[in-house]
């Protein structure tokens, strides 16, 4: 019988663990960086508000800044929920709407422009997002499509061209670059730090964007399971608002979870089979927690490793001609 | 057409060229030799419609049809054959 890996393996010691982050992240920003104080980009996500919440315990409110960058394709609910993390812990906050800056660098006509080579008729008051096939179902390549809803309801579902999925790709991520330009202005304005919030899942899995959410100048939860996340999150007193939303992209206009955008399993799956995975355990010790076949945990670990390789190159300093480098 | 020649020039062109890598056996897995990845399927889908007028499913995007030379070349004859 294999020794099976269970929700338990993933529990650690709350306070203890936000004691050691917040010493890492004094460190980093008063040593290392020479900094006096944090930017966080708040999405109303359950990642930059735990990030708060520590950045707010280590530094000092007085010393956290955060900032709401919501756009035309946010959700409605947005905005609100990302009020209340700063709100909840005393810290100051800045609203940098994002949509015109957007709208100037053309990133709506540009990813509109993409989707209609596949789409001809999508247009104004049609919304769409990206997915791909399940993993664990079949051996099929995962290959993006777009799914678009025009606005009499009619859903059109089309596979990707290598072109249309670099387009809509290249567009969207102006989105995360553009946050991240306004998270270095405020930390330029007051001489702070930028703080990153992607948790282990998306840093193993390469979900951020280069030079977009992926640049930060700490990242504090970077070896945090997704699950330990909304644990940590909890015990530091979040509102509650932001730990029962579920993860979103929050990127294309018609709502889309994280895992029919990228990952195979929803988080609290995907956390336990990365966990078995860079423990040493194989497919069947995962069988009875995920009711899923061996095979289908087979697929999982693959598409891990998969996802490892073809984003290994978000995690590269700039190769340079400079001896030793 | 020599299917299967046609298909190497494309892979070797596209995903080889400039890597310093040795080109690909007929038999070799396109994947675990690191060449080609799910936008690279991508290319590669929309070459083998253009290049031999077929259509390829989203049921048959599978390594047992895409995964070697060979196996994309099997899977494009027969597809040529059916239509």
């Amino acid at each position: 019988m294999t020794e099976q890996v269970t929700y338990e393996h993933l529990r650690i010691d709350l306070e203890k663990e936000a004691e050691r982050i917040c010493e890492f992240i004094r460190k980093s920003v008063y040593e290392t960086l020479g900094k006096r104080g944090a930017v966080i980009g708040v999405s109303g996500g359950i990642d930059s508000a735990c990030v708060t919440a520590l950045c707010a315990r280590a530094l000092g409110a007085s010393r956290c800044v955060a900032l709401l960058m919501p756009d035309q394709h946010s959700s409605p609910e947005t905005l609100e929920i990302s009020r209340s993390v700063p709100d909840a812990f005393g810290i100051r906050y800045a609203h940098e709407d994002i949509t015109a800056s957007l709208a100037a660098l053309r990133c709506y006509e540009r990813q509109d422009e993409a989707i209609r080579t596949v789409i001809p008729e999508y247009g104004p008051g049609w919304k769409s997002k990206i997915v791909l096939p399940s993993v664990v179902d079949s051996d099929q390549y995962r290959l993006f499509s777009v799914v678009a809803r025009s606005p009499d309801g009619k859903e059109v579902r089309r596979r990707l061209t290598p072109a249309a999925y670099l387009g809509i790709l290249a567009a969207t991520n102006f989105k995360q670059r553009v946050r991240t330009m306004f998270e270095y202005y405020h930390a330029d304005l007051n001489n702070y730090a930028v703080a990153g919030t992607p948790n282990l899942l998306e840093y193993d899995q390469g979900f951020f964007v280069k030079g977009g959410d992926g640049l930060a100048d700490f990242k504090p939860i970077a070896h945090l399971y997704k699950t330990q996340v909304y644990q940590m999150a909890e015990h530091l007193g979040v509102p509650a608002s932001v730990c029962k939303r579920p993860p979103t992209t929050d990127t294309y206009s018609l709502p889309q979870g994280q895992d029919e955008f990228y990952f195979s399993l929803p988080y609290q799956a995907m956390d336990l089979c990365l966990y078995a995975k860079n423990h040493g355990y194989s497919p069947a010790s995962l069988v009875d927690t995920l009711k899923l076949k061996e095979d289908q945990i087979a697929r999982v670990f693959a598409d891990i490793d998969n996802k490892r390789k073809v984003t290994a190159f978000l995690h590269l300093q700039a190769m340079t001609m400079i001896e030793g480098h | 057409m020599d299917v299967q020649n046609t298909i190497k020039t494309f892979i070797t062109d596209n995903f080889v060229l400039g890597r310093g890598m040795a080109e690909p056996g007929a038999g070799d897995s396109l994947s675990r030799l690191g060449l080609i990845d799910s936008t690279g399927v991508l290319e590669l889908i929309a070459f083998l419609e253009s290049k031999f007028g077929i259509s390829v499913t989203d049921d048959e995007t599978v390594p047992e049809n895409l995964d070697s030379i060979e196996q994309i070349a099997n899977f494009v004859t027969r597809k040529q054959a059916a239509k």
